[in-house]
């Protein structure tokens, strides 16, 4: 059996994790300093060898998206953090940034280190202007005292880091629409080739990661590849967070080796589902991975797995649902998400995820037509794959689930005018979380 | 137009960019600090700043949902509707403020007192529901408390602590944040932002020492005590 983990989050029970006092008492730095004593590319092998693979929803392997970045360009090298997080149910980046973010700053020396990267750039929505203001004081205070800047302790090596906050739109979480915002456009995707590795911010080699991804450079630098591996599974290394969130009975970000199950996270984390309230189903990464039943709660939660299981790992956004909550009134409610934060560019997903709101908004409001699944269904399969980038395909994917599995409801729905009547309505507010809440410091800080 | 101390702000962070455009979306908050939203003027200004169209400007102001083309009110009241808080009662929360203010989605009380919004996944799911004041976060609400929150709004009385962020102190003192200036008033809340500058690779680190704080850390800032716009930040 799987054990809870404390890496990621090690700092997450520190009452002041978040200052450079309380980062370096509780072993920040520690792996700064050593890698910056290592030969770059002997860091680039230890990340290949950890098997360390993307945390903000593609799950690709960090060491060879690393590897396609030119060594002897004669252009910078960019190291672009992807603080994007919008996908639906996630939020492991924000509390992260909150409440440990020196590590992300330490994370980034050492990642430009091994790059030859003297330039780095937090793209954070901006929305998270909490995780914002934890990181404008944290890189304040790298500043002054070394650990950003000019001969970072003493080494001869200089990075500098820009937060850069962003104005809302989902889209830019994508890489190259991120790129295409961070240089003050409207942020809509690149076609690929070149891909950002080659030609990214202003054409230049950009290595763009997520925050929990780059975040475990500093892990696999202190205590070895080995060390690493021995968390998660062969092909899904290492330690992750998983965001759970719905009608469960805490939730929360709890961190756990990838390849542990759905069911022991949900029970043992998360406290199980609220009382009186069974899973009826549930997403895997996001919104936008496909939706699973109950009878998936026993599968891994690691990249094969899942894919196995008919979904998507995505960002371990688990997001949970019961019976008596409408898998339709879901896939309205996802659906109107990627209506809005569709970007327009292509025609499928622009127009697509726009019919797919019409009709759903009609089933549920007991207007449906007996055609409607199958005209659903088309709509779906033409968005999917033909869209320009991945929001058409993750437009698609609760509906896709949602069909599979529980088309009666959609059914019921069609021939009553109303759904079926165990079904009750929302849970109420996170009442007895409360102790999970830490208040903010409110006014000058101590 | 920016007001002269604004203005200022706008070339210092067009400064830090390698690629002066990068600077619109901060230039585009910056304007919001002045104006409580992305006024016509603004966006005229920054394309004269960057050596832009005013359409290519405005084609960027209009994509994002943080950029408002209606002026805001004094704060802004954002309640997730997403599916995770839409579960814990996000929308019971939302009809019930539409309701009691009597505006819908991105209306604005008559008084310029608040603008309410629902808002996509605010990335807060585990404190559902989730309402933010100027982007700070106040979690497991319910429809009374969240009433209870926006009438001390419109009776202007400063809001309680939100369980994620500072007090809020007005939706334009967070915009000069997201410009990337750090805390309009630095005396009330936080230090000031560092930052790179255009020319790194490598920028100078500000000559000071452990906890020095804001004026040596963004120098311009150095002699301002108080709030820099013409809107009292608090």
């Amino acid at each position: 059996m799987a054990e809870p983990l404390k890496v990621i989050s090690k700092r997450w029970d520190v009452p002041d994790g978040h200052t450079l006092d309380g980062y370096l008492r509780t072993g920040g730095w520690v792996a700064g300093r050593a890698a910056l004593d290592m030969d770059p590319d002997a860091i680039l092998q230890m990340i290949k060898d950890s098997g360390l693979r993307g945390r903000g929803g593609a799950g690709f392997p960090m060491g060879v998206k690393w590897g396609f970045i030119p060594r002897d360009s004669d252009k910078p090298t960019y190291l672009v953090i992807n603080a994007d997080e919008g996908e639906p149910g996630t939020f492991k980046d924000r509390e992260m940034m909150e409440r440990d973010p020196h590590m992300l700053l330490e994370s980034m020396v050492i990642g430009a280190w091994a790059l030859k990267s003297n330039r780095g750039f937090i793209f954070i929505r901006g929305e998270y202007l909490w995780p914002g203001v934890r990181l404008e004081e944290a890189i304040a205070e790298a500043y002054a005292n070394g650990y950003l800047g000019k001969d970072i302790l003493g080494s001869g090596y200089d990075f500098d880091v820009t937060l850069h906050y962003a104005a809302g739109a989902y889209i830019c979480g994508e890489e190259t629409a991120l790129l295409d915002a961070l240089e003050g456009r409207r942020g809509q995707p690149r076609l690929r080739p070149p891909f950002p590795a080659v030609a990214g911010l202003y054409a230049c080699p950009t290595a763009l990661n997520n925050v929990e991804t780059v975040c475990n450079l500093g892990f696999i630098v202190e205590h070895g590849v080995d060390w690493y591996r021995s968390m998660g599974t062969e092909k899904s290394s290492g330690p992750k967070l998983f965001s759970v969130s719905g009608e469960v009975v805490r939730p929360g970000n709890y961190e756990w080796p990838l390849g542990t199950t759905a069911r022991q996270i949900l029970e043992e984390s998360a406290g199980g589902m609220l009382p009186g309230r069974r899973l009826k189903f549930w997403a895997p990464g996001g919104s936008s991975t496909p939706l699973l039943t109950a009878d998936h709660v026993d599968t891994p939660m690691d990249f094969e797995s899942i894919s196995a299981a008919g979904s998507l790992l995505g960002t371990t956004a688990m997001c949970m649902f019961s019976d008596k909550t409408s898998v339709v009134d879901a896939c309205l409610n996802w659906t109107r998400f990627y209506e809005h934060e569709s970007c327009g560019k292509c025609t499928p997903c622009r127009e697509g995820t726009f019919w797919m709101a019409q009709i759903l908004e009609r089933i549920l409001d007991g207007r449906g037509r007996s055609a409607d699944l199958d005209i659903l269904e088309q709509i779906c399969d033409q968005v999917l794959g033909r869209s320009f980038c991945a929001l058409g395909d993750g437009a698609t994917s609760p509906i896709f689930g949602a069909l599979k599995y529980f088309r009666d409801e959609f059914e019921h729905l069609i021939e009553h005018g109303r759904l079926p009547d165990d079904i009750e309505g929302h849970a109420g507010p996170v009442g007895d979380n409360s102790g999970r809440l830490r208040p903010a410091a409110s006014g000058r800080p101590a | 137009m920016l007001s002269a101390e604004l203005r200022e702000r706008a070339h210092e962070i067009i400064g830090r960019y390698p690629g002066a455009r990068s600077a619109l979306l901060p230039l585009l908050h910056l304007v919001q600090v002045q104006d409580g939203h992305v006024s016509d003027e603004g966006i005229a200004e920054c394309a004269q700043l960057l050596g832009l169209s005013k359409a290519e400007v405005a084609g960027v102001a209009t994509f994002y949902t943080m950029l408002k083309r209606e002026p805001m009110g004094r704060h802004l009241v954002s309640v997730c509707t997403n599916f995770s808080c839409k579960v814990r009662g996000g929308q019971e929360v939302f009809d019930r403020l539409s309701e009691h203010l009597g505006v819908g989605h991105d209306g604005t009380t008559g008084g310029g007192e608040l603008t309410l919004e629902h808002a996509e996944c605010l990335g807060n799911c585990e404190g559902a529901p989730v309402v933010t004041i100027d982007y700070y976060n106040y979690e497991c609400t319910d429809p009374d408390r969240a009433v209870e929150l926006v009438d001390g709004l419109m009776r202007g009385e400063a809001p309680p602590p939100p369980t994620r962020g500072y007090v809020p102190t007005g939706i334009r003192d967070a915009e000069y944040r997201l410009a990337g200036l750090g805390p309009r008033d630095p005396e009330a809340m936080g230090v000031a932002i560092t930052h790179a500058r255009a020319s790194d690779g490598a920028v100078p680190p500000p000559a000071s020492g452990p906890g020095a704080p804001r004026a040596t850390l963004v120098p311009s800032l150095g002699d301002e005590d108080g709030p820099t716009g013409d809107e009292g930040g608090s």
